[in-house]
């Protein structure tokens, strides 16, 4: 589907114009720093675990020891800082540094529990038309140099605010359910994302004993449609629920599953040769027989 | 695996599940939707198809519409062209001496541009077995 790709980048190489490699100390001097990882959670469709996943995977990464900044790009429709518990603490947000009332130091806000976690949160009194592009891409830039990962949390549908969420990213998390407005979505999304950025799909929400009777799409499902790289599967738990009531997300919970499976993800993006994605619980006699002799629909 | 035959058993007997009716839903939305986001692929489609027609007829061009239907297994490309002419057959590019197994070839309905990487024996049964009825022409 090269086609429907929006953003082309161009893929030659640069011109080789350089005769000598750079060794004047002169130049080892200029050499920039090591620059961060900046991945946008995506979606398309809303409601599908975008904040969600941006705020347990920010988590697990910072717990590896990692220096991370969230950036909440839905602007107007801010959450982020509330799915993370933060939200008391949030003063300033990505316009009041775009605009320079305040520095992006003091908008930063950082995370008690996980000390290398940071947040900067979006405007809530604003709307997504007030960023430009280019100043979101000098934001990021910005953040890049002084943190190992700046996740995007962008906004859903392919409008302004997503423009701006995925312009200054190279890697993308696309977020889909199982279900078919999300998938028909992501691979909307997909197309738009382009050739520049590095696409890995996590599925969200699986119940595994729906699956087995047909009555959900199943990891597989959905993969044979989207085709991407997997990086992880999480199963629509009920403590993700109640996290999110708590403004205390999972991945901050050593005994809970999805917070094992948040971290195993965290672990992968990290680039730890961790085992494949869970596909399904084991599947109990009953249930077999139970979807073999009917009750689907 | 099992899911697959399961999902087997389950066509055999009725219903398919939910699961596999939002799979078919997917694949031809999907479809549908690659399919209006790729005008310049359509374009480059209609473009051959025209080049390939208009070797064997003359085509009226202005006056014709490739467009999709949506059925309700699948999309159908539909192309309405009208035909202006019957074109006359290519004469052979080759000298007229070496003629006698190449007509029969044009007789058969190949051109003698039939592609060089056709093997060899079987052109030499399809030009056999054409020479025979060239003499009837």
């Amino acid at each position: 589907m090269e086609t429907q790709r929006v953003v082309s980048v161009p893929s030659e190489a640069a011109p080789q114009l350089e005769i000598h490699a750079p060794s004047a100390p002169v130049e080892s001097q200029k050499k920039p720093k090591a620059r961060g990882r900046t991945i946008v959670v995506t979606s398309g469709k809303g409601g599908v675990g975008k904040t969600t996943t941006t705020a347990n995977l920010g988590i697990a990464l910072a717990s590896r020891g990692a220096k991370v900044v969230l950036v909440d790009a839905d602007v107007g429709l801010r959450n982020l800082d509330l799915v993370l518990g933060l939200e008391s603490r949030v003063r300033y947000h990505v316009l009041d540094v775009l605009e320079g009332k305040v520095s992006l130091a003091d908008a930063l806000v950082r995370d008690k529990r996980v000390q290398t976690l940071y947040l900067l949160a979006a405007a809530q009194d604003r709307e997504k038309d007030d960023i430009a592009t280019d100043a979101m891409i000098g934001l990021i830039e910005q953040l890049r140099g002084e943190f190992d990962y700046v996740l995007i949390d962008s906004p859903a549908g392919i409008e302004m605010g997503f423009k701006n969420a995925i312009a200054a990213a190279d890697e993308a998390i696309v977020v889909c359910t199982p279900e078919v407005a999300a998938v028909r979505d992501v691979d909307r999304v997909v197309g738009l994302l382009g050739n520049r950025i590095t696409v890995q799909l996590v599925v969200n929400r699986i119940r595994p004993a729906l699956v087995r009777k047909g009555k959900m799409l199943s990891v597989d499902d959905v993969n044979a449609i989207l085709r991407l790289p997997l990086l992880g599967v999480l199963g629509d738990a009920p403590d993700v629920i109640i996290a999110t009531n708590r403004g205390e997300p999972v991945a901050l919970d050593d005994a809970s599953e999805t917070g094992a499976a948040y971290r195993a993800i965290a672990a992968r993006i990290a680039g730890e040769d961790v085992a494949a994605p869970q596909a399904a619980e084991p599947e109990g006699l009953l249930d077999k027989l139970g979807s073999f002799f009917g009750g689907r629909r | 695996m099992l899911n697959r035959v399961m999902e087997w058993f389950r066509t055999l007997f009725g219903t398919p599940s939910s699961s596999s009716v939002a799979k078919e839903r997917l694949r031809l939305v999907l479809l549908s939707d690659h399919l209006a986001l790729a005008p310049d692929v359509i374009e480059a489609m209609r473009r051959e198809l025209f080049d390939v027609i208009s070797r064997y007829v003359e085509v009226d061009e202005a006056h014709s519409d490739v467009s999709f239907e949506h059925k309700e297994k699948g999309i159908a490309m539909l192309a309405s062209i009208p035909i202006l002419s019957i074109k006359p057959r290519e004469p052979e590019s080759l000298p007229k001496e070496e003629t006698s197994v190449l007509e029969a070839v044009t007789v058969n309905g190949h051109t003698s541009d039939n592609y060089g990487r056709r093997p060899r024996k079987r052109r030499r049964r399809k030009a056999s077995g054409a020479s025979q009825t060239a003499p009837a022409q």
